[in-house]
């Protein structure tokens, strides 16, 4: 066990899947949007560079409103959660473990079924808008499905147990004698959660703003279930362009871009706070 | 804002201020209950009477026949099968491949581990989307088919990262003194392994596996890509939206939670009862 080589036997199988199963498809996908031709006669490799912009130039709506509702849902889920994650931090008491356990409930549920129940919810004459067209506040014709709000409500349900677990780890590693000695000092009670409570809860904010971000932007079942024509998502467009109109090229190098925003905003965390405490969070 | 005037009528510990007293409990009620509300309405209409065998919003009367016609609908079962079938191989296969490797990232030290780090941290990161498009176009290119297969490799892909984080968790504050004792006592290295860590691991390993079978029975994006025409539940569900869905989808749903809530509350319980056992020896 204690040879040499035991670490790299023992990391072979899974790297293996890894490389050939994840890697080698990513950098494949490189080679596949520098190639033109159709579906039909097959695509040939002729370094067509001008894919980017062309993509970027004809689906900048759709990535403009992936950033917008899942930075959206994201900022929304932190503000909701933020406080919950600090409750069962600092004042859970003896049944922290039960209130976890409630807080991560929904992840029993099926994810498809989860926003099949928001459809259901925002129904034209479902609980939300049927009770306030009953009392007026609302006109007959008032709706929310294929609207932006029904898409980001999606997306903000999913991500709140995402968003909650991070930051309830981050704050429960702060050590109590920290801000209680903060308070000897006449630190207020304000001053006590600004000056050490947030900023030591700081890593388990980003990670969740990482992690739900991540899977906010590149949704699109939010978008295809619970949105309209109007509310087509990035995922959406390589989707269909690669399983229903194969078209490779383009969906390659919107998935590209994609990827690239997003690994740029993983390694300025990596660079911020370490590679260690993405796993520790993730 | 450092609010002066606060600072010294308001210097003592958090707990008794009234906000963290009622407000926030108050607060912290409502979420809960916000996260809930999808679960009951799953739940709620899993009874509801459909005239047209579809969920409809309205109430129609309550009824339990659902629940007696739960594998009905042919197709849907068959996928739920497809699912089940999928997350039980594809979890076993994550956990043989991604355990041994968890056990070599988190005791020993040797060079190209950040590179794994990477590789790691990256699959858990990548947008699913991205992943999905990029292994159908592995998968065209190579002029693989479509179907369980292409799916079951596409789910070990992401359960692999996922049981290397989970185990390296777990492992890293094992005392790993205790497998030296064993071989100092004349134990060889595999008797150590089976004896000593082996038994200290296997939570961590059964947890990783559990978190793998939910991420796959679960999963919709990366699946919609690899699953050519074979359908497991997330997909056969999505597919159905348009014309309507059956009851029998929110039954299903309601078995897999309540399953889910009974396996989490047995493996909380098996581990007061692990801990309690441990006391006990300490104390002995």
């Amino acid at each position: 066990m204690k040879s040499r080589l035991a670490p790299y036997l023992q990391t072979a199988p899974s790297m293996l899947w890894l490389g050939l199963f994840f890697i080698v498809p990513l950098v494949a996908i490189v080679s596949i949007s520098l190639m033109t031709g159709n579906s039909i006669d097959g695509y040939n490799l002729t370094w067509n560079f001008s894919v980017f912009p062309d993509a970027l130039d004809q689906y900048s709506p759709q990535l403009g409103r992936s950033f917008l509702y899942g930075g959206i849902s994201t900022l929304l889920a932190l503000v909701a959660m933020y406080p919950v994650a600090y409750w069962i931090a600092f004042h859970g008491g003896r049944r922290k473990s039960l209130f976890l356990f409630l807080l991560l409930l929904p992840f029993l549920v099926s994810f498809i079924i989860r926003i099949l129940t928001w459809q259901f919810i925002l129904s034209d004459e479902g609980i939300v808008l049927g009770t306030l067209k009953d009392i007026g506040i609302l006109g007959e014709n008032a709706h929310i499905l294929s609207t932006p709000a029904a898409v980001v409500t999606g997306l903000t349900y999913d991500a709140l147990p995402w968003m909650a677990l991070p930051i309830y780890v981050a704050l429960e590693k702060i050590d109590r004698d920290l801000v209680e000695a903060a308070g000897d000092l006449y630190a207020s009670g304000y001053q006590q959660f600004r000056r050490i409570i947030v900023p030591l809860s700081a890593p388990g904010i980003y990670a969740g703003i990482l992690l739900v971000g991540i899977s906010n932007i590149g949704d699109y079942l939010s978008a295809q279930i619970l949105g309209g024509p109007s509310t087509t998502m990035i995922g959406n467009i390589i989707q269909t362009q690669y399983v229903q109109n194969g078209d490779f090229p383009v969906a390659s190098a919107l998935s590209l871009m994609l990827m690239m925003a997003l690994l740029l905003c993983v390694f300025v965390y990596a660079w911020v706070f370490g590679t260690r405490t993405i796993q520790e969070y993730a | 804002m450092a609010g002066k005037g606060t600072s010294s009528d308001s210097a003592r510990p958090v707990r008794s201020r009234p906000w963290a007293r009622f407000v926030l409990p108050t607060y912290v009620a409502l979420i809960m209950a916000y996260t809930l509300v999808p679960i009951a309405v799953m739940i709620l209409y899993t009874f509801n009477k459909a005239p047209n065998q579809r969920l409809t919003f309205s109430w129609h009367g309550f009824t339990t026949e659902w629940y007696s016609k739960v594998f009905q609908v042919a197709d849907l079962t068959q996928s739920l099968w497809h699912s089940l079938e999928v997350a039980v191989i594809s979890s076993i296969i994550a956990t043989a491949l991604g355990t041994p490797a968890a056990l070599a990232l988190a005791r020993r030290k040797f060079r190209g581990r950040g590179l794994i780090d990477l590789v790691v941290i990256t699959n858990l990161t990548a947008p699913t989307v991205v992943v999905g498009a990029s292994l159908l176009g592995f998968f065209i290119a190579l002029s693989i088919p479509r179907g369980l297969t292409t799916i079951l490799i596409a789910h070990v892909a992401f359960n692999v990262a996922i049981v290397i984080i989970v185990v390296q968790a777990r492992v890293s504050g094992f005392d790993e003194s205790l497998e030296e004792a064993a071989a100092d006592l004349g134990a060889p290295p595999w008797v150590a392994f089976w004896k000593v860590t082996m038994p200290l691991i296997l939570p961590g390993i059964f947890s990783a596996f559990l978190l793998s079978f939910a991420l796959s029975i679960d999963d919709y994006i990366i699946t919609s890509f690899v699953a050519g025409q074979t359908l497991t539940f997330p997909l056969w569900v999505a597919g159905a939206v348009k014309v309507g869905i059956p009851p029998q989808v929110f039954v299903m749903g309601t078995l897999i939670f309540v399953s889910g809530v009974l396996i989490a509350l047995a493996s909380l319980v098996l581990q007061r009862w692990g801990d309690h056992g441990k006391a006990e020896t300490a104390g002995s």
